[in-house]
This record gives structure tokens, sequence and C-alpha cells, in this order.
């Protein structure tokens, strides 16, 4: 590694300049309907995200909320439709920093290690090429030298054995190692992590999950780690972004998320996550909460989104603003943020934690 | 996947077909010479229009050349156009096919429309009024006409599987580590394209056979050579089926068909690879498997009757 480890910073979001960021940025895509009309489907609307050396931020929100179009814009896969993405402070618009340099700092990994590997090249081959192609490494004997101390990093040990395998020879854990390796051979400065997790074996992703950890806390990497399972959120982050149809609704240091969820939705998420630190009559009372909007519990179709805060019409406190228009970002001292009208509104003790079923009934409008 | 294809048997049979074709080929005018003793163009005025036998194994035609001999020369005539007009068609469709699928966007409608409107070509009825034009042009020439009109299909093909191996993601993970752009359509996406280009290079050589047979028969083509095509257009020529002179065009049709089946045979065997549903071998366990079954219940039957019957 050119930099040697930088014992990681570990306080609010705003005391140090993010690596990477992404500033008010939306993609809208256009597409063809059967009937032949244009539809314009917002996958994301004014998203904001910073990712800092050595902490990991996670993006979590259910399938279809714009989480990987979040992290495909970081990566620069798409161009974002308004916004802007900062990379050390710096803008990074066509043309801004060339393509090479930029994913020489930034590097995404896939959700899926049995596509992202070409089934046809052997493990030297593919870590190989990364390394060759940022100039790290040139002769035959330093890309060997280079393909074995990344294997060692990502814990495939012993190294030789892996140099000559192809990926159907690997298993999933395996191979996302390789995808990881890949990479980190690039030396990057942020990684970016569409559900690295998801595909894999349950046994096998606490190893890949505690990797990611390894990298933030030797190599003060800045992570982004995108998921729907809030639980290994919990276990691998410092900050938590939660995110409903395109838009980022709340965010903050990962304890105070969990501990007290400033917006439904993310109640809504911790409830539905199997906690086996909550017992199960406690669950059924919190849970009350979404019994009565049950039938509606569908995510909204991103081409034609409800109006105002888009959780409203699964929203058991929506009020009319709601439908209105989108709420202002509430802050709190703690760096936890919040889009919700129930803040703005001064109804905000409606959130409290397992409340009796029955009071909410009474105060639902 | 390739050892998997030349371990089936048709695939096998058809390739040695193709090997003993560009064989015979090469060495055309030797094995001629010295293993039948007659040229081609050598004439024999004792046999005129003779059936097999008399020392020509395949008889002579009516100008008293030997069949076996012209049908061994012609072999040069038939596979070299097929094979110089395959390259050529190969190539260039994966030179089309292959960046418009890549590249995409304008580029990619512009060679789309520019394919599709020599798909729509006659292609045969173009090859003839161009042969026609350049009358008694040598082989080489021959080939490259018909490899003009025998590559849009084959564009058309690998664009599509192109476009499909661009957005996997095994491409874009190698574009987002700064992968060159000749290199991913080279290293990335073109392996998983050899099978069918193999497959359709045996496919657009078995055509240029077909094709330069049919300009031969119509009389176009270069006077001077053999081929397999002029044989069967001099056998008409000359009314060898009125006159029941079957040995003259038989042998050479007989080769171009063979070759024909050579291709469908190696193509059935990469099918097999590609749609392992196909597979014989995997037919071959279902069979075993359902007779193993049957057996179970046969063996099965007579005992549960036999216990129902102590029961009772």
């Amino acid at each position: 590694m050119p930099d040697t480890p930088v014992p990681a910073p570990r306080g609010t979001s705003d005391s140090v300049a993010p690596v990477l960021e992404a500033v008010g940025v939306s993609k809208h895509f256009e597409v063809r309907n059967r009937g032949g009309n244009n539809a314009v489907v917002r996958a994301v609307e004014n998203a904001g995200i910073a990712l800092h050396r050595g902490r990991i931020v996670a993006l979590v929100g259910e399938s279809g909320s714009g989480k990987t179009t979040v992290a495909r814009i970081l990566g620069r896969f798409y161009a974002p439709t308004e916004g802007e993405i900062r990379l050390h402070g710096r803008p990074v618009a066509a043309g801004g920093i060339a393509r090479r340099d930029y994913f020489r700092k930034v590097q995404l990994i896939f959700q899926d290690p049995f596509g992202s590997l070409n089934s046809l090249h052997r493990v030297r081959y593919t870590l190989g090429r990364a390394l060759k192609l940022h100039g790290h490494a040139r002769s035959r004997r330093e890309v060997e030298d280079g393909v074995i101390d990344l294997l060692r990093r990502v814990n495939l040990t012993p190294p030789e054995q892996y140099l000559d395998k192809f990926p159907h020879e690997l298993s999933g854990g395996q191979r996302q190692r390789v995808v990881i390796a890949r990479a980190l051979a690039v030396r990057p400065e942020v990684l970016l992590g569409d559900e690295p997790i998801s595909m894999l074996d349950v046994s096998i992703r606490l190893d890949v999950l505690n990797l990611l950890a390894k990298l933030r806390d030797e190599e003060g990497l800045a992570l982004l780690y995108i998921t729907h399972d809030i639980a290994s959120a919990r276990y691998l982050c410092d900050e938590i972004d939660v995110m409903y149809a395109g838009q980022l609704v709340e965010g903050g240091p990962k304890e105070a998320v969990i501990q007290s969820p400033k917006h439904p939705y993310t109640r809504l998420l911790l409830d539905s996550s199997p906690d086996p630190g909550r017992s199960l009559a406690a669950g059924s009372a919190s849970e009350g909460l979404f019994t009565a909007t049950g039938e509606l519990g569908e995510p909204p179709d991103p081409a034609d989104p409800p109006t105002g805060c888009r959780f409203h019409p699964r929203c058991p406190f929506a009020m009319d603003e709601c439908r209105e228009s989108f709420p202002e970002r509430t802050e709190f001292p703690d760096g936890q943020w919040v889009h919700c009208w129930l803040h703005q509104k001064g109804r905000a003790h409606l959130l409290a934690p397992a409340p009796p079923a029955q009071s909410l009934k009474e105060t639902r409008p | 996947m390739l050892n998997g294809i030349l371990r089936k048997w048709n695939v096998r049979i058809g390739l040695g077909i193709f090997a003993l074709a560009l064989l015979v080929a090469f060495l055309g005018p030797w094995v001629a010479q010295s293993l039948i003793g007659w040229s081609g163009h050598q004439v024999d005025y004792h046999a005129i229009g003779r059936p097999p036998g008399h020392g020509h194994l395949l008889g002579t035609n009516t100008a008293g050349n030997d069949v076996l001999a012209q049908t061994v020369l012609g072999a040069r005539g038939s596979v070299f156009v097929g094979l110089v007009s395959a390259v050529l068609a190969t190539v260039l469709a994966a030179a089309v096919g292959v960046p418009s699928g890549f590249v995409g966007g304008r580029y990619d409608r512009v060679m789309t429309a520019f394919t599709n409107v020599f798909l729509t070509l006659p292609s045969f009825a173009l090859t003839l009024i161009v042969a026609g034009y350049v009358q008694g042009a040598p082989w080489l020439m021959i080939a490259l006409i018909i490899a003009v009109f025998e590559w849009p299909g084959g564009a058309r093909y690998l664009r599509s599987q192109t476009l499909s191996l661009r957005g996997r993601d095994f491409t874009v993970a190698m574009r987002m580590v700064g992968e060159t752009r000749l290199r991913l359509v080279f290293f990335e996406v073109m392996p998983h394209l050899t099978g069918i280009i193999s497959a359709m290079f045996l496919r657009a050589m078995v055509a240029g056979i077909f094709a330069e047979a049919g300009l031969a028969f119509l009389g176009i083509g270069s006077t001077d050579t053999i081929s397999w095509g002029t044989m069967i257009a001099d056998a008409h020529s000359q009314s060898a089926i009125l006159n029941g002179q079957w040995w003259w065009f038989v042998p050479p049709g007989l080769c171009i068909a063979v070759l024909g089946m050579a291709t469908a045979l190696v193509n059935f065997g990469i099918d097999e690879i590609t749609n392992p549903r196909l597979s014989a071998a995997g037919r071959r366990l279902v069979k075993k498997f359902h007779a193993a079954r049957a057996a179970g219940r046969r063996a099965a039957g007579p005992a549960a009757a036999e216990t129902a019957g102590r029961s009772t």
C-alpha cells in the first residue's frame, strides 16, 4: 500500500472533508411502456451521500428503492440527471476527472459474484489485469507477487492455490473475495459494495463483512455498504442512511438510527427485521403500527410515485401535508437527520418505541 | 467448453470430414497423378463416357477425363472457394457485428441499417449478376463475391450476442477497473463468442461451396479450373442424365452433400453444449432413469401383491 494506515476518524460526518460525495443527485430513466408512450422512471431523487475515510456508510432500503442506482451513479456507471458527484471536493462531471483516474480512486463491488467474474479467465489474469492497468505491476514476476499479495489480503490462503483457478472452481464466498481483491488491486480510496453479501451462503457472510471491516480499519478505506438487511448494516457500519422509493428519508450515526428511528419507514424496516433480543409479545405490539396499512404494504411504482412524501400511502401517521410536499430536513444534535412531517409538526412523540397499540388507534388521523 | 465439444461423436465425425476435404484439396493434383494415375485434364481416347471399371474407378466423362481424378481435383476448386469466402465472410461479420453491439448508439444504428440492407438483398441473384460482370474471374474473385453477400446474417447474430455480453456484470466490472475498450472486446467479450463464430465459419464454408457450385452450374465462374460445380455443369450440358451417365454427376454432388452433412453434425454438437437439454448423453440418462424406475415398480409390484394376498 502506498499510504500507511491512519487511525480512522470516527467523529461526526461533518468533522472531516468527505472523500466521495453525492450532492443533490437525481437519476431519471426514460422508458417506453407497452403503449409506446415514454415514461420517466424517477429512480433517485435529490440524494446526498458523503463517504469519509475509514468509515462505512450503509444505504438501507427495500428492493427497487434506488440503492443500486445510487451506487452506480457514484461508480460513474450512470451519469446523474441532476446534481453532481465530488471526489475530494472536485466535481466529477463529464470531462472533470478522466474515467481511468476516477476508477483508480473509486471501485464498485457487484452483488453477484457468479456474474462479475469472466468465466473464461483464471484468477491470475483477472487480478493481474487490474494491477497492470494502473501501473502497479509490470513484469510477470511483479504481477504474480502482486496477485499473491492481494489474495492474502482477502484471506484466500494459501494464495498459490488460487492463482490458476477458474471462477467455476471457486465457491461463492471465494469468488466474492476475488472480486474484492480485484477492486483492491486498483488501490482505491473508496469501495462501493452493492449488496456484496446478499448472494452468499449465510455461513460465509460474516467472513466477508469482517473482511470489509478490516479494510476500513487497517487501510482506511471509505466504504458504501448497500443492503436491505438492517441487521448486517448495524453490525458493520458507522452510519446508516435509509432510502425509500428513490428518496433518502433518514440518516445518521447507526446507533441513533437504530435505537430511535425518526422516520416511520425506518421503524417499519427495524420492526420487520428479526431481532432475537425482542420478545415476541413486544414485537407484535410494535408491528401493530403497520398492520392497518398492511394491504398497502408495497413499494410504489417509481414511474408514477405518490406525491409529497412517497411513503404516505403506507404511513400510519399520514397527514394532509404528507400528500402535498416532501418535508424539509430536520436535524438532530447527534448528527441524525430525517425528512418527515411529524417532526415539522411536533408530532414526533408518535414514533416513540413500542407504544401500546390501543393509543395508536385513537390518535391516528 | 471446447473440450466438451471435441468429445462429441458427431462433432468428431463432422470435423473429420472437413479435415479430409481440406487434405484432398491441398494434395489434389498429387493424389490424382500418383494414386489414380490420371491428372483429370488428361484424355483417355480409348475410354470415352465409360461407366465405372476398366481402369477408371468412377468411369470417364464424354471428354474421356477420369471422373475420380476430376472429383479429387475439383475439391480444390470447391473447398478453396468455400474456405476463402468463409474466412472473409466471418471476418466481415465479426468486424461489423461485434463493434456495433459493443459500441452501441448511433454507430450501432448506422451499422445495423447497413447490415439490414445487405440482408434483404437477393444475395444469390446479385452474386450471379456481379459474377457475370467479371466473366471468367479467377476463383479468388469468386470467393470474394460470395463472401460479400454471405456476412450479414452472421453480423446480426454476433451483434445481438455482443449486446448481451456487453451488459453482463463481468464486462461492466472490468470496464470499471479501467480496462481498455479494445481489450474488453478481444479478451472479455470475444472468447465467449468463439463457439458461435466457429459454427458460423463452417456454415459459411458450406454455403460458399454451394454458391460456387451454383455459379459454376449456371456457367459463371472460372472456366479453367475444375470444381464440383463445373463437373455438374458439364454433366448437365452434355446431357449426362439423359444418357444415364450417373457416375459423372453423382460423385461431385455427393461430395457437396457430405460436406453439408458435416456442418450439420458439428452444429448439432455445438447446440448440445449450449443447450444441454438436447444432449444425447442426457437423453440416455433420462431413459436409463425411467427404465430403472419401471423395473423397480415391476419388482415391487409382485411383492406388494404377495403381501396383500398373505394378509387376507
